[in-house]
């Protein structure tokens, strides 16, 4: 129970994150118009954040097992 | 391509589908689900990516470049608070039965008919154009197909006459084939297994289809991202720029905080993600997978849409339609017809699942209440379930007619973002009535109703209204300069606000106000009875860990008559055999047997509840059975209880496990004091008895010295013989006490020495020899050559082993008696016996024989020491490690062993050695 409560908890953590990463000037910091490896840096960001906090839950959630 | 071919295609892709479903139907009555998989599980939710995402979303990307973004950030975030929040919804729903969202909003706010009733007919106005969003990416993609592989875009549809609308017929196609799908029988149960394997298949079919276009456009067309970023920068269409495309933060917000809402309001979400969910444990998956699915539906989006730019400069194509158009401008046929196929499951699967749970929304919820009334007056027919099938089945052809209509009066008007958006914002308003309502108990019926008409009005007032009157249907002027010229309520500008987009000026006033009216109305009044306890029961969902409704029924009920009740809505041979399930699990061979309680009439409503809905389940079950009402006061203090015993039980347990441990070893210390007590006082009886028969000799003796001086020299000598004697036997006695007590006390002196136990033997047999010789008692001796060393105290052993000794001389007969003293070696220990053949010990003594101032054979008129020898040497035998033992003889006689553990030269310390010995002697 109460590791299931931790991951919940962390859980939400993911989420804060995401908050921050996608709707604070954090985003702003990164929406340039600059190239990396002929990519923009701006979509590297996004789906950079995206594929991380899914990873991170799954992590989470998968990582250790009851 | 001919027509035939495409709707060949679409109907054998659709007749394939429906076997899935067949088969999962079929496992599922054979309890072999093959949907009870978290993976399953996941897929289903996938429902959440319609046409809009398989074609709208390379339209928004081509229009805003990050634009499409927040519809499918909104999920990713909000699915890492499901183990709450959904978690929550489910186990509600598991155990009330809950059989759609309208059911989930009534039953929360006390199985409210009305309540249930206005969530759908939000829900089905509010669908509408989402479903009308799906026949036109239907029949559209289909008319584009129709001209392979020349690339035009349709003309406007509503110029057609009615009948020759292909989306007509798109639309009565999929009705039928809805019908067949999810209505064949009225189940006991509200879940459709075969639906949801169909669908985790339609969702596999859309990934791949649109994953297979983006790397045709990706690697085949361009030379992967790099390459086609260039080129599209090259042409000055990359516009990479994420404030650019996200339209002003508060509009990015808007979008992700409606898309998050909507992924758990949306009435198809919520039948996948909560009614149709086969175990909590699935929700674990779904956290992280259902995003990744979304992941990987969106990476191509953009290179699609930077493609089907390069592709068609100057060209009138939609890029709503760049998905198909691409693959057919590149000639590629199998290509285009897999998009086409994607597309169509992405639309059927959002279709499928959408109107069935309105259809059932609106049986239960609508239609229901109404015919519940009628039939107070009229009595209804025995068996209502093909009626529940065939409102069911007008409701799903209703709802695709009003899509079709929306299509014809307001479709052409729009991107397909757009629509979709548009019905987000109408789903939203349930929001506050349901996350609220399960996180706050003071959320009142009134306040819902209140919150749910004001957010509606809004949404209607600045969403559909501006739809409608953008296609033409109402003046423009409404939209320029406001109703009655009033600007201050111009719809889109509503009080003067600009600056927003539509949608995220509708969200901001009808949240607010939707809100605020929630919060406001749930003030006005205390809440009733029957809204406590249902806000109890969802607010401590979680808490509890089995439902308790049973508890909060009274009243009197005849088990005939749920049993007929069921019937009438499940069939006689369905209902028989759920009840007699029930039956079997409590027990009872007969249904008829069974007692009407409330336990009974509980599982009754529930299973309604899940063909009808929980509001009609319970007026239906009230109308068999004769309730008692129960106060406020008191359903709060059962409820109170309830969630406080379960609180508190697991403690409390705990708790009296350990005050039961505690007591035990209380009791047993007190035993052991008890029995120390009786051991001392018995010990203090036996010593001044002891002391006293030498001491009533001595005293004697001396008396008789002391009165009578004429007493002769031979006679006077022998009584002072004795008296020296007796002297001497009460010192000894008097030291021997002295001697327990400190070995007992722990006080006594040991020397841990290096002994030689062959010496031990030596000089114990040395200082007994006068004894032996005095009775003339023969001894035999058996010891090895070598030496047998052990850890000890040397005095201490040749203390035990004259002990011993002189026992044995004491107790064999005068003149025959043998002694046989051994020496024994094992592996880990040295044994050394002193046998005799003597009067012997009686097998019932021998447990005994240890205790203080018992003696073998003392029953005889003399004693013949002090009782306290062998309870010294026992003692002393353990503290060095060994053990004492005595036994018979085994023809007369009797054999005292003690062993002793060998030195060890790593030194053991004497306590394991001991334990180790404990372990052999089995």
């Amino acid at each position: 129970m109460n590791r299931s409560i931790r991951t919940r908890q962390r859980l939400v953590g993911v989420s804060l994150l995401g908050l921050l990463f996608y709707f604070s000037p954090i985003l702003t910091l990164f929406d340039k118009t600059t190239e990396w490896a002929g990519y923009p840096i701006s979509y590297l960001y996004i789906f950079g954040i995206w594929l991380a906090l899914i990873l991170l839950a799954a992590w989470m959630v998968e990582g250790k097992k009851p | 391509m001919t027509t035939t071919l495409i709707v060949v295609l679409s109907l054998g892709y659709l007749g394939m589908l429906f076997a899935i479903a067949y088969w999962a139907d079929r496992r599922a009555d054979q309890n072999r689900s093959v949907i009870s998989n978290a993976t399953i599980y996941a897929l289903s939710l996938a429902v959440y990516c319609t046409a809009w995402t398989f074609y709208g979303s390379v339209g928004r990307a081509a229009a805003t470049g990050v634009g499409f973004l927040p519809i499918y950030l909104g999920p990713t975030l909000i699915a890492a608070l499901w183990g709450t929040l959904l978690l929550k919804m489910v186990r509600v729903s598991k155990s009330q039965r809950i059989t759609s969202i309208a059911d989930f909003i009534a039953s929360r706010y006390g199985k409210s008919h009305l309540l249930g009733g206005i969530v759908t007919i939000i829900a089905v106005l509010g669908i509408v154009p989402y479903i009308a969003l799906q026949l036109k990416a239907i029949s559209r993609s289909f008319t584009i197909l129709l001209t392979y592989p020349e690339v035009t875009m349709p003309g406007a549809t509503d110029s057609l006459p009615l009948l020759q609308d292909t989306t007509l017929y798109v639309a009565l196609l999929l009705a039928l084939f809805t019908i067949l799908f999810g209505t064949r029988h009225l189940d006991a149960s509200e879940r459709h297994e075969g639906m949801v394997a169909a669908i985790a298949f339609e969702s596999i079919v859309k990934l791949v289809a649109f994953l297979a276009v983006g790397l045709f456009v990706t690697f085949q067309l361009h030379d992967g991202f790099a390459d086609l970023f260039d080129k599209a920068e090259a042409a000055g269409i990359l516009n990479p720029l994420i404030v650019d495309g996200m339209d002003g933060y508060e509009n990015w917000f808007s979008l992700t905080l409606l898309s998050a809402l909507a992924v758990m309001m949306l009435p198809r979400q919520f039948q996948v993600a909560v009614v149709e969910n086969s175990s909590e444990h699935h929700l674990r998956r779904a956290i992280w997978l259902f995003p990744l699915y979304l992941f990987l539906i969106n990476i191509f989006v953009i290179p699609i849409a930077l493609a089907g730019q390069l592709t068609f400069v100057g060209d009138e194509v939609d890029a709503d339609t760049f998905v198909l158009t691409l693959p057919m401008a590149y000639h590629q046929s199998t290509l285009t017809l897999l998009a086409f196929l994607g597309g169509l499951s992405a639309a059927t699967g959002m279709v499928i699942v959408e109107t069935i749970a309105l259809s059932t929304m609106v049986c239960n919820d609508l239609v229901m209440p109404g015919l519940l009334r009628r039939w107070k007056q009229i009595p209804p027919n025995a068996d209502l379930s093909q009626l529940l099938l065939r409102i069911r089945r007008g409701a799903i052809l209703l709802i695709l007619l009003l899509g079709f209509l929306y299509f014809r009066l307001a479709g052409e008007a729009y991107a397909l973002v757009s629509i979709g958006l548009i019905s987000f914002s109408a789903v939203a308003q349930f929001a506050p009535a349901m996350i609220i309502g399960l996180y706050w108990r003071g959320g009142t019926r009134d306040g819902a109703l209140a919150g749910l008409l004001t957010g509606f009005s809004i949404w209607i007032y600045t969403l559909l209204l501006p739809s409608f009157a953008k296609s033409g249907w109402l003046p423009v002027g409404l939209l320029e300069d406001g109703p009655f010229g009033i600007e201050l309520l111009k719809p889109q500008a509503l009080f003067g606000l600009t600056g927003l987009n539509e949608i995220t000026h509708c969200l901001f006033w009808s949240m607010t106000l939707n809100i605020g009216a929630y919060i406001l109305f749930s003030f006005w009044r205390t809440p009733r009875v029957n809204e406590a306890t249902q806000a109890t029961l969802f607010v401590d969902a979680l808490k509890h860990q089995r439902f308790l409704g049973a508890g909060l029924w009274r009243g009197t009920a005849e088990i005939d008559e749920l049993l007929h009740l069921a019937e009438r809505f499940l069939g006689a041979k369905r209902a028989q055999a759920v009840f007699q399930a029930y039956a079997t699990r409590r027990k009872i061979q007969n249904i008829k047997q069974l007692p009407a309680d409330a336990e009974t009439v509980h599982f009754a409503e529930t299973l309604l509840a899940g063909a009808i809905g929980s509001a009609s389940a319970r007026v239906m079950v009230s109308s068999v059975t004769a309730e008692e009402s129960l106060g406020m006061d008191e359903v709060l203090n059962i409820l109170d209880e309830a969630s406080q015993i379960r609180a508190y039980s697991h403690e409390l347990e705990k708790k009296s496990q350990e005050l039961e441990a505690a007591t035990r070893e209380l009791k047993e210390a007190n035993e052991r004091l008890q029995e120390l007590d009786r051991v001392k006082d018995d010990f203090m009886s036996s010593v001044t008895h002891e002391l006293r028969t030498p001491l009533a000799s001595i005293r004697a003796f001396s008396e008789i010295l002391n009165d009578d001086p004429e007493i002769e020299l031979n006679e006077r000598r022998r009584f002072l013989g004795i008296i020296v004697s007796e002297t001497k036997r009460l010192s000894r006695l008097v030291n021997q006490v002295l001697d327990l007590a400190k070995i007992e006390s722990g006080r006594a002196d040991w020397n841990a020495e290096d002994v030689d136990l062959l010496e031990v033997v030596d000089q114990a047999l040395a200082s007994t020899e006068q004894l032996f010789a005095e009775r003339g008692t023969q001894v035999i001796r058996e010891t090895p050559s070598s030496a047998c060393m052990v850890t000890g105290d040397r005095d201490r052993l040749m203390q035990v082993l004259v002990n011993l000794l002189s026992n044995a001389n004491k107790f064999v007969s005068e003149k025959s008696g043998i002694v046989c003293v051994g020496l024994h070696s094992y592996h880990d220990r040295y044994e050394v016996s002193v046998a005799d053949n003597g009067t012997g010990i009686a097998v019932e003594e021998l447990p005994n024989i240890f205790e203080k101032f018992r003696q073998a054979g003392s029953t005889g008129n003399k004693p013949i020491g002090t009782g306290l020898g062998l309870p010294i040497s026992k003692k002393i035998i353990e503290h060095l490690g060994g053990r004492l033992w005595a036994e018979s003889g085994s023809e007369n006689g009797a054999i005292f062993t003690f062993a002793i553990p060998k030195k060890q030269n790593d030194a053991l310390p004497p306590g394991e050695t001991h334990a180790e010995k404990d372990s052999d002697r089995g």
